[in-house]
């Protein structure tokens, strides 16, 4: 089994090789090609990895452990366990889907074999990031996705004119570097919260960390470092006022960024708050714990008012509009953490995965809408899409009453299991202050239904504004769109009716690390 | 008084790295008036060859124990350590000790001024610069570093501190058709001799309040001092001491004449002030403050921790509004002394040694990305940042490397190794209870980012106007940038061998 997490590592790394070594010109053709192929193997690989993942173990799994640098005390040590296992699963099906979806609609204008590239680096920062175990490698891997993801949003997207003309539009340019300053003061900090933890207890072992996390740092310290280290992740997540790198970026992103960054980079976030900052620092947790879960009622609140500001605007953006969308579901995941009870983190394990899917496939969605429309914006993109392009549409609606939390679908099972969570916090918090936030919370749910349903109209119904749209004729679904769309389609299917798919897999694990808070 | 006291034993092993490169700066002078002009290239490859060789002896002291020469029978003061001050067997004071952190920096220094002549090999003629005098400079200097970073003495200090300053105005300003290279120098010059009158001050007050120079006695002295009054004079002659080199690693505020000197200075000399020179500076902060200051240190580590953090937030404050390379790099060098200082400002002798080791890490590193990004800029000869839009285009090897070495000083990956190397760095901040140093530098580190990545960014958009036309760079300057490259890939794969090197 670690010679399986090993090698979703090297996959990618081979085909970045693969890329450079070959000559120029016959890179630039089969790149995309190539991308797939890597991409394809790495799902292959971790799907046979969750096939032998034996799911009655608790701990990690398929461990790697060498002796990196001693001198610091960092071992390269990479595992799997139930809380990692889905979240490397949706990375994996997410890249290779983007392959996929980029052998047809590659951005134009850059080159093909810089974008697979890129892809291909943010590939293995993100399954990396899930797989490691030792908090410095983790930092390492966590870095490792900015600087392919800024590129995406700055170089490659931009058309041809755009790179004669100037260096990239204005708009991208800043989105870009709004981006990478954000998260990396993030991340920056966060490693100082790493040492401030390693100053006392001497280890970056995540294992060891968690079973000895009562022990080793003192309280005071403890504050400090859950401070640093929850900073970082708060902003990743994104935790609401510290969100406003999130909608720029994704507006500028390319189809693939948007979906990536939505769909993986943000679990990074709540990944990093339910393997390493709650359970490191128990001592810690319930004094930031009733911060996280309002900042995240907050975020819910705020990102579906915004929506519905911008569903209301003629040239409201589409993009925009998910990626607000996407603060406030990320605001669900904010307080199941929050109530620091297994639930909770379930609760946000479950709908971390559920936005990853839905997600993506808005971001899918609008982004062929933007190819089609060479616009994401309202007003451009029209009205009847049911009668102009009907299986289109009715992908379209599906996605927005997944995203709204329609039962028997996935986003419902996160975010109920998010609210029930709230009304029975753990130890050491106030019942009473969790049961207002989640009925605070609950109220948001109906905000994103209606947002959501207004977006469906808007897009979807109604007759055209003028007759001319009504007769233009709109690509329907293309074979490529519908192979990457509809493993995401079914995907949202099974998680949302038969939730204990991924509950039996993330239970366990997250039993084993709650014990100490 | 017995004739075995007058005479001093002197072990020329130990002494051989900087009797080998002093030696080889008077080759190199003669060597240049016998060579016919067309010839004058065997000069580099001559200093090259000293440097080298200096390496050699070293290398076989290596693995072996302390040990020290020119040593002072009469005292019977032990000797101690650097910074555990707990006493050794030593049965002498000795104001020359070839130890493994004197040893480390004359690795840091060969390599480096190697790597410089690597660089200047092939622009000597055109920038019109006299080999044979170059050579013999650049050196001289090195040997100051070379016995700087041995002394164990507060006079050997000094003079080895000048030795490695006074070369080094001279070469600044060897550019004599350009304007700018001698006002260059002349500031330099004169802002190098004010802080060694300073420094020359604090020393004699050292010296005034303990009645020793070598730097055990002197700890001994300054950790028992019986009476206010010469306390404060001793704390106060330790500070101006510490000014002395504050100046020579362009600590803040005493770092003004290095933007304008490296400006001014031929690219590699640049790379020289900013690499080994500072490093010499490094490394008499250390022993000054690890050792000779030792009992000091819960005074002297407040005033490096403020240091530090001025330096660095205005060293990457002013680079952010540069558009010239030479300059750009200035401003960051500073940036990067003060994150440097962090490990430094330490304030228990316990775990100062832990912490230091974090400091020599980063000079390691720092070594090799600054010296690559300072060759990449001396193969690009506009200085001006626009002259790298689109250089991937046109160079793409080279833009590559000067990438890597950006991200590495930015600390994103794929520089891996700069990421070590500010770690490393926190680490010993958050270890010795700086957490409020650790966020000034993870805020420092985002500023700096954004001119790193600018610049990088520049180098793969499209080409501008005022892009730099250059055809291939020569060989040994090609050669240069693939050593530090080679270098720079190998510590950000297995960062061990800097990381653990003291």
């Amino acid at each position: 089994m670690s010679a399986l997490l090993l090698a979703t590592l090297l996959i990618p790394l081979l085909g970045i090789a693969a890329l450079y070594l070959l000559p120029g010109a016959t890179a630039e053709r089969l790149a995309t090609r190539l991308g797939l192929y890597a991409g394809a193997a790495v799902l292959l690989l971790t799907v046979v990895l969750a096939s032998v993942f034996d799911y009655a173990k608790t701990g990690y799994q398929g461990r790697v452990d060498w002796n990196w640098i001693p001198a610091f005390h960092v071992r390269f040590q990479l595992g799997v366990d139930g809380i990692s296992l889905p979240l490397v699963l949706l990375t994996s099906l997410l890249s290779a889907l983007c392959f996929l979806y980029s052998i047809r609609h590659a951005p134009e204008g850059g080159s093909q074999r810089s974008y697979t590239a890129l892809l291909l680096t943010l590939e293995i920062g993100m399954v990396g990031t899930f797989l490691a175990a030792d908090l410095i490698l983790f930092f390492v891997f966590f870095e490792i996705v900015l600087l392919p993801m800024w590129a995406l949003i700055e170089i490659v997207l931009l058309p041809m004119w755009a790179l004669i003309a100037s260096w990239g539009s204005d708009g991208a340019k800043a989105a870009a570097t709004k981006f990478i300053l954000y998260t990396l003061l993030g991340s920056a900090v966060m490693v100082v919260g790493f040492l401030v933890v390693f100053a006392h207890a001497d280890s970056f072992d995540i294992a060891w960390l968690t079973a000895h996390a009562h022990t080793d740092v003192p309280k005071g310290a403890a504050l400090t470092a859950f401070a640093l280290i929850g900073l970082g992740f708060a902003v990743k997540t994104p935790m609401f006022p510290l969100h406003t790198w999130l909608p720029d970026a994704h507006t500028a992103a390319p189809t693939t960024g948007s979906v990536l960054l939505a769909g993986v980079l943000l679990k990074m976030g709540t990944y990093g708050f339910v393997r390493i900052a709650v359970p490191l620092l128990p001592q810690a947790a319930p004094t930031y714990a009733p911060a996280l879960a309002a900042f995240g009622v907050v975020g819910v609140i705020y990102g579906s008012l915004a929506c519905l500001s911008i569903v209301r605007k003629p040239d409201g953006d589409l993009k925009r509009l998910i990626a607000y969308s996407s603060i406030g579901h990320m605001g669900f995941v904010l307080l199941g953490i929050g109530s620091l009870t297994p639930v909770g983190m379930n609760a946000a394990l479950f709908a971390s995965v559920a936005h990853g899917l839905i997600t993506g496939l808005l971001f899918f969605l609008v982004g062929g809408l933007k190819v089609r429309m060479h616009s994401a914006k309202l007003d451009d993109i029209g009205r009847a899409l049911y009668r102009k392009a009907p299986k289109y549409g009715v992908l379209l609606a599906f996605a927005a009453m997944a995203s709204l939390g329609l039962p028997g679908l996935a986003g419902f099972w996160g975010e109920v299991l998010a609210l029930f969570s709230a009304t029975e916090p753990g130890s050491g918090l106030t019942q009473g202050s969790y049961i207002a936030m989640a009925s605070v919370a609950a109220l948001g749910l109906v905000l994103t239904a209606t947002y959501l349903l207004a977006v469906v109209r808007r897009v979807c119904m109604g007759p055209a504004a003028t007759a001319a749209e009504g007769q233009a004729p709109l690509a329907e679904l293309t074979a490529v769109e519908t192979a990457a769309w509809s493993p995401l389609v079914l995907l949202t299917l099974a998680t949302g009716l038969w939730p204990a798919l991924l509950l039996g897999v993330t239970n366990p694990a997250v039993r084993v690390l709650m014990k100490g808070v | 008084m017995a004739v075995s006291s007058l005479v001093q034993n002197i072990s020329y092993a130990q002494i051989a790295a900087p009797l080998i490169v002093a030696c080889g700066a008077l080759a190199v002078l003669v060597a240049e008036l016998f060579l016919p002009p067309r010839r004058k290239q065997l000069v580099s490859w001559l200093s090259l060859a000293v440097l080298a060789g200096a390496a050699a002896p070293d290398l076989a002291l290596w693995p072996g124990r302390t040990r020290g020469t020119f040593c002072m029978p009469q005292s019977a003061i032990s000797m101690y350590s650097l910074g555990t001050g707990t006493p050794k067997a030593m049965p002498s004071t000795c104001s020359y000790v070839a130890d493994r952190f004197t040893l480390l920096f004359h690795f840091i220094a060969l390599a480096g001024a190697f790597v410089v002549v690597l660089m200047s090999a092939s622009s000597m003629k055109r920038d019109r610069i006299p080999t044979g005098e170059y050579h013999f400079l650049l050196l001289s200097s090195v040997a100051g570093v070379l016995v700087l970073a041995a002394s164990r003495d507060l006079i050997t200090l000094t003079i080895a501190l000048e030795t490695v300053s006074l070369p080094a105005f001279a070469l600044v300003g060897l550019k004599r058709w350009s304007g700018r290279s001698s006002e260059a120098a002349l500031k330099f010059f004169l802002v190098s001799v004010a802080s060694t009158a300073v420094m020359l001050f604090g020393i004699s007050l050292v010296y005034g309040a303990t009645g020793n120079v070598h730097f055990g006695p002197v700890a001994v002295h300054l950790a028992a001092l019986p009476e206010a009054q010469i306390r404060h004079l001793a704390y106060l002659g330790a500070g101006l001491t510490l000014v002395g080199f504050a100046f020579k690693v362009s600590a803040v505020p005493f770092h003004f004449w290095t933007p304008d000197t490296y400006a001014g200075a031929p690219v590699p000399i640049a790379a020289y002030l900013s690499v080994v020179s500072k490093a010499a500076g490094f490394a008499g902060l250390m022993l000054l403050t690890g050792f000779a200051f030792s009992p000091l240190l819960n005074k002297t580590g407040p005033l490096l921790a403020v240091l530090a953090a001025l330096t660095m937030s205005l060293g990457n404050l002013v680079a952010l509004r540069q558009t010239d390379a030479v300059r750009l790099l200035a401003w960051s060098t500073i940036g990067q002394a003060g994150y440097i200082l962090v490990p430094l400002a330490a304030h228990d002798s316990a775990s100062y040694v832990k912490h230091v080791n974090a400091s020599i890490a980063y000079i390691i590193m720092y070594a090799a990305m600054n010296l690559g990004a300072f060759a990449v800029v001396h193969s690009v000869r506009g200085t001006s940042l626009d002259a790298y839009r689109g250089l991937a285009k046109t160079r793409p090897l080279a833009s590559a490397a000067l990438a890597f070495f950006l991200l590495c000083l930015a600390g994103l990956p794929p520089g891996l190794m700069g990421l070590f190397a500010k770690v490393a760095v926190f680490g010993a901040a958050t270890g010795s209870h700086l957490v409020w140093l650790a966020v000034v530098m993870a805020v420092n580190v985002v500023i700096a980012l954004y001119y790193y990545l600018s610049w990088t960014a520049r180098l793969f958009a499209a080409p501008g106007a005022a892009t730099a036309a250059i055809g291939r760079s020569p060989a040994t300057l090609r050669f240069a940038i693939g050593l530090t490259a080679l270098a720079a890939v190998l510590f950000s794969v297995w960062p061990q061998p800097a990381l653990g090197a003291f």
